[in-house]
């Protein structure tokens, strides 16, 4: 069974087709970097397998469910562009909060473990909003990380990160590899998107221009994949 | 109970928010306040004719600054994207909104309930000898303005004009459950006992509560969700 199953998505915004008639299956286990320029329909594509839009036409499958089930979101983990933390809570309390949406066995436990491994475990009881913007991404990959997610869902995820929290996040991208979730990510940085992608889909103006295994040649170059696929 | 664990969840993220930025509660607070001013310089507050519309201003008030509450409920979930993160967390459309209606309902119930011995002392009313039930039609007329005001909320989030939308859009809504609580204080503030003839205003109050409670947890889901 595929972990996503993409069959002839449509998604219109007003009269104008964001994607059209997108259809791929990615692997358990797998790393599909989603590439395309600005405006090619990642995010919207993402947007509906995270369940916070609904395309017009077409199926998705997502772990055998539908992104809307709560069983099915429960092993979703999304970082979208914004951080998703709250300014007025500490970061102890933003992840508390989201242990307990996610419906974590002990949440205070979780909270502290997630603190710990993004070294945010020192100002555990800061404000967000006093946070330094390395230290709030960290806490937003704590949050999407927390409640171990079968398929990840990452919309830009290096994109304005700092030295560390890149280094956090590749390294718990590679463990989450390692230990066999899938992982979905958008991206406009091509080199370290594929160093850790197995696969690579090209959106170019909503329709999909490539779907295939990351190949030696795109590692080697990355642009070989626009020139080839892409819109000149 | 893991329904109930949820929304409440939510509920108390969003009470300590407001505890530490008090960004709507002061606001509704100081409006709900110039609004019983100007009304007690507008009408006499001592005569026969402001008691018979006792109810209305009270009422007016509540519902005023009950707006500024509820149009930021949804409106703080944009900063960050906080909303995509709890719509994509296995929280339900229900769930969320049953949480956002518990906070906003706690926070429109501390407003009322500091504007009401202002408003009996600057109309120059009594006490009403049946305050607890004064209390009762407070909690039901408070609960039909928080949900339908917090699925208009969610509802208006992503609009430019959404502080100008929400009061045009939920007032008419309003007007079955304001002219219920409207008529039951304004009977309780005169002193006067509630008749069989009130019975029909509760009855009123109750029915919009729950039809529009049922409703907006049906329909919270397309709201969010499309």
């Amino acid at each position: 069974m595929s972990a996503v199953a993409i069959e002839g998505v449509w998604k219109f915004y007003g009269d104008y087709p964001a994607l059209k008639d997108i259809s791929f299956h990615i692997e358990p286990g797998a790393c599909l970097a989603l590439l395309g320029r600005n405006g090619a329909g990642k995010t919207t594509l993402l947007r509906i397998l995270a369940g916070l839009s609904k395309s017009a036409k077409g199926k998705i499958t997502i772990l055998g469910g539908d992104a809307r089930d709560a069983a099915t979101r429960k092993r979703i983990g999304v970082l979208g562009h914004g951080i998703g933390v709250y300014e007025e809570l500490s970061a102890f309390e933003n992840l508390r909060l989201f242990a307990r949406l996610y419906d974590m066995a002990d949440p205070r436990k979780t909270a502290m473990e997630w603190l710990e491994r993004t070294g945010l475990e020192r100002v555990r009881d800061g404000l967000v909003r006093e946070f330094s913007r390395g230290m709030r991404q960290r806490l937003a990959v704590a949050r999407a990380f927390l409640h171990n997610p079968s398929l990840l869902l990452l919309d830009e995820p290096f994109t304005a990160l700092d030295d560390r929290a890149i280094a956090v996040l590749q390294d718990l991208l590679r463990s989450a590899l390692a230990e066999g979730r899938t992982i979905i990510m958008s991206t406009h940085q091509l080199r370290e998107a594929l160093e850790l992608a197995t696969d690579v889909a090209l959106i170019n103006r909503g329709k999909l221009a490539h779907r295939g295994p990351r190949t030696v040649e795109m590692l080697e170059d990355p642009g070989w994949l626009y020139r080839n696929y892409g819109e000149a | 109970m893991n329904f109930l664990r949820q929304a409440f969840a939510i509920a108390g993220k969003d009470l300590r928010s407001e505890v530490r930025s008090k960004e709507t509660v002061n606001g509704s607070l100081s409006f709900a306040l110039v609004i019983l001013l100007l009304f007690s310089f507008a009408f006499d507050p001592g005569s026969e004719q402001t008691r018979e519309i006792a109810g209305g201003l009270l009422w007016l008030v509540f519902a005023f600054a009950g707006t500024l509450i509820l149009n930021r409920s949804f409106a703080r979930e944009l900063v960050n994207d906080c909303l995509d993160a709890l719509i994509s967390s296995p929280a339900s459309g229900a769930q969320l909104f049953l949480g956002k209606c518990f906070a906003n309902y706690v926070l429109l119930i501390v407003v009322e309930c500091v504007c009401l011995p202002i408003f009996v002392v600057f109309y120059d009313a009594r006490w009403p000898k049946q305050a607890w039930l004064l209390f009762v039609v407070m909690l039901l007329g408070t609960w039909g303005i928080t949900v339908i005001g917090t699925l208009f909320s969610a509802m208006t989030v992503n609009l430019r004009l959404r502080e100008l939308m929400l009061p045009t859009l939920i007032y008419p809504m309003l007007i079955p459950a304001l002219m219920g609580a409207i008529q039951l204080s304004t009977v309780l503030i005169a002193g006067e006992p509630l008749g069989a003839d009130n019975l029909i205003w509760f009855k009123l109050l109750i029915g919009f509560d729950v039809i529009f409670t049922i409703l907006s947890v049906a329909l919270v889901e397309i709201v969010l969700v499309g």
